[in-house]
């Protein structure tokens, strides 16, 4: 069962006090956007094996959503994040090439 | 035969001696005995019957390993079957029961099995019960069931109670075994938060039964200095009886502590789960001897080697006059030595190992035991209790050499590291030839949140075998740094892989080597499925059942390991091991489960009348955790006529409703109406202050995700009604929206549900009734349909909404809940003599079925558009974008073919089943009957005296007046016309009035 | 005017720790993105750091959010509060309002305290690690809470009105004699 630090109130929440939201960093594509955009935003999803950016809401806490920055194989947390943040911050960005060498990049 | 000793016994005390009973015969054991101790004291050699072919079985282990002695304990609400006599704390009146056997444990019919054992191999039931494929079913499954299974699971309801508790710590050390406690010292002395688990009721492991000395103290002086060191600690938690069931995720570790399995009923919770976050795991857990594969290795007095010397010198019991020892290591010449010092005979050490030259060979061979080199067992004789072994050379083909008399057999094959809690998170294992043995590979532990080694393995569970190698260990890998405890014991030489003896042993011999021993798997089995192709290690488990028994594999899942290993021709370390998972011994469920049972197994939520309906008798309906008044039946009353009665109430009188469940958040800021006509498909923002409006929110796809009225309290702040299980998603559906797609937009949320207790006075006569208890102007005029105004009614401050889901002239009074029944009770008071009456959802849905009203979750699925709801008007063609606009645009979502709402009335006025479709000509392409339409809602009528339906049917609204035929289950046709889904007041005069 | 009940009517039980439902208390919450200090201040009540609880000569305050308070006051303070809040942010974008009948209120009291909530909660109660003036907002069993230390011996939890019995019977069963576990002593 994992544990999350809430970038808000600061407590390291555990996994039954979290909801888990899906992918992070998603466009949101509304009317006029084209088949293949709307198709994207609906329903396409990366997979990973390896660091993913994922929307947790701290529900049981102080309520609200955040970012966490996670290894899908490992299970090892690289760091948390404001969910405002429209990209994952530098020294988190860092943070993970440091740890994982052969990371690709986020986007 | 199995006896108490006149002395020794350093666990029980002599003085507190216990009865109990076993198979109804009474019995004498000891304080500190366990009840495979006892039984032992008292001769009952036997204890239990194998799973599958009914061997008789005596206990071959003395702890957690013990595939064989289970036992029935306790009667009615404290009965457990398949309990482990080994673990077993005895205590006064305990009463225990052997099972799968029948008539009785010493006459067993079901023993034919083992007569037929040649005929009954590995996967025999996989071949044997395929055809004919009914046959399963009906014959083979129930013939199998019924002869299949352990002890029979309890039938009362549990008497005990069981909680959990939550508890953090740096370094969590699983085991109080000498290594346990030197990494414990070593952790709490660096100021750490340090807790230390033991699955046994006493601390120090099998240490002080093995002997030694550490620190120049006898292990057992050293154990206690150091758990009285321990103690003194204010950092150091120290559980007893608390067994360590998995270390997960994080740090995230369960154990299981046994409260008050040895006192039950004395008022304590009987089982605790903790719940604990570890920084860093030390899996103190020791080692686990491995049995011998030799003919006749189940007969029961054939036991580990280690088990003999801890029923000998823990609980004083003999296992026989005459023991032969037969092994492939030194360690366990120290139960010759033991026995022997005891005063038993111990006939001959059988050692497969051409030679034996360490310490305890010659200490034995000092004592004048006779030590057999390149020597192994052929066959054991007896049946149920040894007679006596068999003598042959390791390296032939099993001649024997000669008889030898004797009432119990020691065997010892080696040791296996406990590396379960190391392998629940991934940790991996290397394969040390030296050892025979798996011990885990410190290059790749299991990691935890940091990405940092969350585990490490201490002592004889990382392989540390001896007594000065294991508490060196454990001192190093608590992260002490010098003064390690200094451990002595005799030097031992290395042992001898041998996992069958002897080697080239005949098929004959080999079907009576025993793996598994609980589930009877045997050397043959395993070779049986290497021949047929079951060559991974995973395919052979589930294959032979190898390790699947109740004690996992714990005993000699690395035996079978070991001789499928060499069936394939490979190495061990290639051949690899099955996975460890969770929890290391049986956890009960009453232990999961917790407090979580009866009135707390869930929230139950209630209103502000909750109590005045239950006295009111009514009739429930869960509603997520709400519980809602369905009706109130009077005495003799069914639920149905109740509907009926309290349908008509309200249609021709008034009625009230308990409408608190309904969820209501407050929107509010400056940007409230622009951030509702984004979440709602109508328009929200040009709601005048003072008025009301019903709003649909739809998911991004298009599809109708909950309904509810917005009333407009102030320029900037709205109130959103939402369905009563949707209050807190949708809450937290605008929160999301908010904080991460229009952070910028300057809107707060609240919800207010549990603020207000809601009621619905309905019917023609609500307004006076009302007006009877008064307080404020209810009239059209002041208040008028779709408007709300705030004031007093019987002095209960309320914000009344003319709102209406019935179809009459209807109310809902919101009045802070601390004041809700009181008006609740002054409306029922007041309103006896107009015959109101309260009404529950039944009514409601009848009602507003009549008016063709939509319930969320009732017409819609999760497919349904508002379009399909023919709500179309409630779908903004002016706002430039609002969640599911562009969803809906999607093909599917326009096709003029999809099922629309309609009403459905069956000809001969029945009342259609639920959930009933409407068939179309034709078969799919799975040859099923096409289908055009679906009921959604069906109910008796008491206005129109027939039955009514609401469905969704392809292009409905196009065809009215069509006959549908739905069938039924019973196979019937049922024909219903489609019709309005107004069937009562079409134009709305009622309500507006 | 009726006096308002509370969910339980002051419900007591007495095991190794005391668990009693409290008398009617007023509580406020305000949401706003701006400086609410001034405007607390105006009313004599505190404006808590992150996670904190204080109590002023107006009442007491708990952060609940970056955004959010939980104010708590005499039941009868309640309209004059929101008045002062409503005129002090006129000008802030912010919501205020009275969720008094939306809550319950429990009381544990005993030694063991510590222990009993963790029972229930995710939450490390060592001594030293929380202690009075933190507010924590978690799961307890199987419903959201909000508590906090009083003192060393007493624990003040908010829940909803709906699940105000659930949370009762939980820890009246929790605390139930027999069941001490010592985990803190």
């Amino acid at each position: 069962m994992l544990t999350l630090t809430c970038p808000y109130c600061g407590v390291t929440a555990e996994e039954t006090e979290l909801t888990p939201g899906g992918q992070a960093h998603l466009t949101r594509f509304g009317p006029g956007s084209s088949d293949a955009e709307f198709e994207g935003y609906l329903f396409a999803r990366t997979n990973p094996k390896g660091v993913h950016f994922e929307r947790w809401r701290h529900a049981y806490g102080c309520g609200k959503w955040f970012h966490a920055a996670r290894c899908t194989a490992t299970l090892e947390v690289f760091g948390t994040y404001p969910a405002q943040a429209v990209a994952p911050p530098d020294d988190l960005i860092a943070h993970i090439k440091a740890r994982r060498p052969g990371w690709e990049g986020w986007t | 035969m199995t006896t108490r000793l006149a002395r020794g016994g350093r666990l029980i005390d002599r003085g507190a001696p216990l009865e109990f009973t076993f198979d109804g015969a009474r019995l004498r054991g000891y304080q500190g005995d366990t009840l495979a101790s006892a039984l032992l004291a008292n001769d009952r050699l036997l204890m239990g019957r194998s799973f599958k072919y009914h061997r008789p079985r005596g206990p071959v282990a003395s702890g957690v390993e013990e595939p064989n002695a289970l036992v029935n304990l306790g009667k009615g609400a404290r009965a457990e079957p398949n309990c482990r006599a080994t673990t077993t704390e005895l205590f006064d009146g305990l009463a225990a029961s052997s099972q799968n056997r029948w008539p009785s444990l010493d006459l067993d019919v079901g023993v034919v099995n083992d007569a037929m054992a040649r005929f009954l191999p590995a996967g025999f039931y996989y071949k044997t019960f395929m055809f004919p494929r009914p046959f399963w079913k009906h014959l083979f499954e129930p013939v199998i069931r019924q002869s299949a299974g352990l002890g029979p699971a309890p039938k009362d309801r549990d008497a005990d109670r069981y909680e959990q508790i939550h508890a953090v710590c740096d370094v969590l050390v699983a085991g109080g075994g000498v290594a346990g406690l030197t990494a414990a010292l070593a952790a709490a002395r660096s100021g750490a938060r340090v807790m230390v688990l033991d699955q046994a009721p006493h601390w120090g492991g099998r240490a002080p039964v093995d002997g030694g000395e550490i620190d120049g103290k006898p292990v057992e002086t050293w154990v206690n200095d150091a758990l009285q060191a321990l103690e003194t600690l204010p950092n150091v938690v120290l559980r007893s009886r608390c067994m360590v069931a998995g270390v997960h995720d994080h740090g995230h570790v369960l154990a299981e502590e046994r409260i008050a399995d040895h006192s039950p009923g004395d008022g304590r919770p009987r089982r605790r789960l903790w719940r604990i976050r570890a920084g860093k795991v030390i899996a103190a857990t020791g080692a686990l001897e491995r049995p011998l594969a030799f003919a006749g290795n189940d007969v029961p007095g054939v036991m580990l080697a280690s088990a003999v010397r801890d029923y000998l010198v823990n609980w004083g019991v003999s296992p026989g006059d005459r023991t032969v020892i037969v092994t492939n290591n030194d360690d366990a010449y120290r139960t010759a030595i033991a026995l022997r010092q005891a005063g038993l005979a111990v006939p001959a050490v059988l050692d497969a190992r051409e030679r034996a030259e360490g310490d305890l060979p010659q200490q034995a061979r000092a004592l004048g035991i006779r030590v057999e080199t390149g020597k192994a067992i052929a066959r054991v004789q007896g049946r149920k209790r040894v007679t006596g072994v068999q003598v042959c050379l390791q390296a032939g083909e099993g001649a024997v050499l000669e008889d030898i008399p004797c009432e119990a057999v020691a065997m010892s094959g080696g040791w296996s590291p406990v590396v379960h809690l190391w392998s629940h998170c991934g940790g991996k294992l290397l394969w040390d030839e030296a050892g025979a043995m798996f011990r885990p590979d410190p290059v790749h532990p299991p990691t935890g949140a940091s990405g940092q080694p969350m585990v490490v393995c201490a002592g004889a569970a990382a392989g540390a075998l001896r007594l000065g190698d294991c508490v060196t260990d454990a001192h190093l890998a608590a992260g002490g740094d010098g003064g390690a405890p200094a451990g002595a014991a005799p030097i031992e030489a290395p042992l001898a892989p041998v996992w069958v003896m002897p080697q080239g042993a005949p098929v004959a011999m080999r079907a009576k080597m025993w793996l598994d021993f609980q589930n009877d798997v045997k050397v043959s089995d395993i070779q049986l499925a290497a021949r047929e192709g079951f060559t991974s290690v995973e395919h052979a488990k589930r294959y032979t059942t190898l390790g699947m028994a109740t004690d996992q594999g714990k005993l000699s899942n690395i035996n079978g390991l070991a001789v499928l290993s060499q069936a394939l021709d490979e190495g061990v370390p290639q051949v690899g091991t099955t996975t460890f998972r969770p929890p290391y011994t049986p956890v009960a469920f009453g232990t999961l489960a917790g407090e979580a049972r009866g009135p707390l197994f869930q929230p139950l939520r209630r209103t502000p009348m909750h109590d005045w309906h239950e006295g009111r008798g009514a009739h429930w309906e869960p509603v997520g955790l709400w519980r809602r008044p369905l009706a109130y039946p009077a005495p003799g009353e069914s639920v149905e006529q109740a509907t009926r009665r309290e349908v008509l109430a309200v249609r021709q009188g008034a009625a009230l409703l308990d409408a608190s469940t309904l969820g209501k958040i407050v929107v509010k800021g400056p940007d409230a109406g622009r951030f509702l006509d984004m979440l709602y498909s109508n328009l929200m923002s040009t709601l005048a202050v003072g008025r009301c409006r019903y709003g649909l929110m739809l998911n991004e796809q298009g599809f109708v995700i909950d309904d509810g009225v917005v009333a407009r309290l102030s320029e900037d702040t709205f109130l959103c009604h939402t369905t009563s299980g949707g209050a807190d998603r949708i809450h937290a559906w605008m929160e999301d929206w908010l904080q991460c797609e229009w952070p910028d937009w300057q809107v707060f949320t609240a919800n207010l549900t549990e603020h207000y207790g809601q009621i619905a006075v309905a019917g023609p006569k609500a307004r006076a009734l009302l007006e009877t208890l008064g307080g404020m102007d209810v009239s059209a005029q002041a208040l008028p349909f779709m408007g709300w105004a705030e004031g007093q009614i019987g002095g209960v401050p309320v914000r009344v909404y003319r709102i209406s889901f019935t179809g009459e002239l209807s109310f809902e009074l919101a009045a802070p809940a601390g004041q809700a029944l009181d008006l609740w009770r002054q409306l029922m008071a007041a309103g006896e003599a107009l015959g109101v009456v309260p009404h529950g959802t039944g009514a409601l849905h009848v009602l507003r079925a009549e008016k063709g009203f939509v319930i969320v979750g009732d017409e819609t699925d999760g497919t349904v558009t508002p379009q399909d709801l023919n709500m179309g008007w409630a779908v903004s063609k002016t706002k430039a974008d609002f969640i599911g606009k562009r969803g809906l645009e999607r093909p599917a979502l326009t096709d003029p073919d999809r099922w629309r709402l309609v009403g459905l009335e069956t000809l001969d006025g029945s009342v259609l089943p639920e959930g009933a479709h409407a068939v179309a000509d034709g078969v799919n392409a799975n040859g099923q009957r096409k289908v055009q339409g679906r009921v959604t809602s069906t109910y008796h009528s008491p206005t129109l005296g027939r039955g009514i339906a609401l469905g969704l049917v392809r292009r409905g609204p196009e065809r009215l007046g069509e006959v549908l035929e739905f069938p039924t289950i019973g196979g019937a046709l049922v024909k219903a016309r489609i019709v309005d889904p107004v069937r009562y007041d079409k134009e709305g005069a009622r309500q507006n009035v | 005017m009726s006096d308002p009940v509370t969910a339980l009517n002051g419900a007591r039980a007495q095991g190794y720790v005391t668990v009693t439902e409290a008398p009617p208390i007023g509580m406020i919450t305000l949401r706003c993105r701006g400086d609410v200090g001034p405007a607390l201040a105006g009313l004599n009540l505190p404006l808590p750091g992150q996670r904190r609880i204080e109590t002023g000569a107006g009442g007491g305050v708990a952060w609940m959010s970056p955004d959010e308070w939980l104010i708590l006051i005499p039941r009868d303070r309640v309209g004059a509060v929101l008045a002062g809040l409503a005129g002090a942010l006129q000008d802030v974008p912010h919501l205020a309002v009275d969720v008094s009948d939306a809550r319950a209120v429990l009381w544990l009291e005993g030694d063991k305290v510590r222990e009993v909530i963790a029972k229930a909660a995710p939450v490390d109660m060592a001594p030293g690690v929380f202690e009075p003036g933190e507010v924590r907002r978690t799961r307890a069993g199987q419903i959201a809470v909000a508590f906090w230390m009083v003192d060393a011996r007493t624990v003040e939890l908010v829940c909803f009105r709906s699940v105000a019995r659930y949370a009762f019977d939980l820890f009246a069963t929790l605390s139930q004699p027999g069941a001490e576990v010592g985990l803190f002593d």
